[in-house]
C-alpha cells in the first residue's frame, strides 16, 4: 500500500502583466529565429536565382502588376490589423472584431492570389522541378505563404476567443503577439517583392 | 494616448504604398540604368522595413524594448554573416570553376 501523499502543488500562479511581457519577449525571439530562416532562403535564392537550366526566366514568368496587387493586399491587411490592436488597448470589442475580420479577409485575398499564381506556373510546366531558379522561388515564396496561412488560422482562432471569452488580459496579450507575427510577415514580403520579383525582372 | 498610435498606422500605410510604388515604377518604366534601379529598389526596401518596424510593429513600445532591439541587432549580425558569407563562398566557387 502506498501511503505517501503527493506534496501539495503550489497554487497556479495568477496571470499578470509580467507574464504577458515574458511571453511577448519570447515570441520576439521566435520571430528573430524565423527571420534567420528566411535570410537563409534569401541567400539560396540569390545563388540560384539565375540558374534557369534552359527554362523560362523571371521576365517571362512574373507579372509585376499582379505582384503589386498582392503587396497592396498584404500591407493593407497589416495596417487594418492596427484597428484590432487599438481596440484591444482601449477595450472596444467591436473595433477588435472589425479589425480582425478585415485583416483576415485581406490576408485570404493574398493567399488566393498566390495560390492562383503557383497553380498557373505548375499547369504551364514551370513547377519547382523545372530549374534551380524555380525550386528556390517556390521554396521562399511558398514558405512565406505557409506562414501567412498559419497567421490566418491564428486569426480565426482569435476571432473565436474574443467572441467566447471577451477581451480578457490573456486574450489581449495573444492579440498583441498575433499582431507582431502579422507585421513581421509583411516585413519579409518587402524582401520578397524587392529581391525575388523586382531585381530578377529588371 | 491612443491617437498617436492610430496616426502612426495611417502614416505607415501611406509611406508603405509610396515606397512600394517607387521600386515597381522604376522597374516597369524600364528606361533607367540597371545599377540605378537596383540601388533604388534596395533603398526603398530598407526605408520601408524601417517604417514597418517603427509604425506597425512599434518595436519601441514593446514591453522590453531595449532587449527587443538588442536581439534585432544581433539577428541582423547573424544574417549578414550567413547571407554575406554564403554569397561570397558561392561566387568565389563559381568563379574558380569557370
Amino acid at each position: 500500500m502506498n501511503t505517501i501523499t503527493a506534496p501539495a502543488r503550489p497554487a497556479e500562479a495568477p496571470f499578470h502583466y509580467d507574464s504577458a511581457a515574458n511571453r511577448e519577449f519570447g515570441f520576439w525571439l521566435y520571430i528573430m529565429s524565423d527571420l534567420i530562416l528566411f535570410a537563409v532562403l534569401f541567400a539560396t535564392f540569390a545563388v540560384l536565382g539565375r540558374a534557369y537550366a534552359g527554362g523560362p526566366g523571371a521576365r517571362q514568368l512574373f507579372s509585376l502588376p499582379y505582384v503589386f496587387a498582392e503587396t497592396i493586399l498584404l500591407v493593407l491587411s497589416s495596417a487594418v490589423y492596427g484597428i484590432a490592436s487599438s481596440g484591444a488597448r482601449t477595450n472596444r470589442i467591436f473595433a477588435v472584431m472589425a479589425g480582425l475580420g478585415l485583416a483576415f479577409l485581406l490576408g485570404l485575398g493574398f493567399i488566393f492570389m498566390e495560390t492562383k499564381e503557383f497553380y498557373q506556373l505548375i499547369v504551364d510546366g514551370n513547377g519547382p522541378a523545372r530549374s534551380a531558379f524555380l525550386s528556390a522561388y517556390f521554396t521562399i515564396v511558398g514558405t512565406h505563404g505557409v506562414h501567412v496561412l498559419l497567421g490566418l488560422i491564428f486569426m480565426a482562432v482569435m476571432i473565436g476567443q474574443v467572441l467566447a471569452k471577451g477581451l480578457t488580459a490573456m486574450v489581449a496579450s495573444r492579440l498583441k503577439r498575433l499582431g507582431m507575427f502579422w507585421h513581421f510577415l509583411d516585413i519579409v514580403w518587402i524582401g520578397i517583392f524587392s529581391f525575388v520579383y523586382l531585381i530578377q525582372v529588371i | 494616448m491612443e491617437a498617436p498610435r492610430i496616426r502612426a498606422y495611417v502614416f505607415g500605410f501611406i509611406a508603405s504604398v509610396l515606397l512600394t510604388v517607387i521600386p515597381f515604377g522604376l522597374v516597369m518604366a524600364s528606361r533607367f540604368p540597371r545599377i540605378a534601379v537596383v540601388a533604388g529598389i534596395a533603398a526603398a526596401g530598407t526605408v520601408q522595413v524601417l517604417v514597418h518596424l517603427r509604425c506597425f510593429l512599434a518595436v519601441h513600445t514593446l514591453s522590453d524594448a531595449r532587449w527587443n532591439i538588442l536581439f534585432l541587432i544581433l539577428t541582423a549580425l547573424i544574417i549578414i554573416l550567413f547571407v554575406g558569407g554564403s554569397l561570397w563562398i558561392m561566387y568565389d566557387l563559381n568563379y574558380r570553376m569557370m
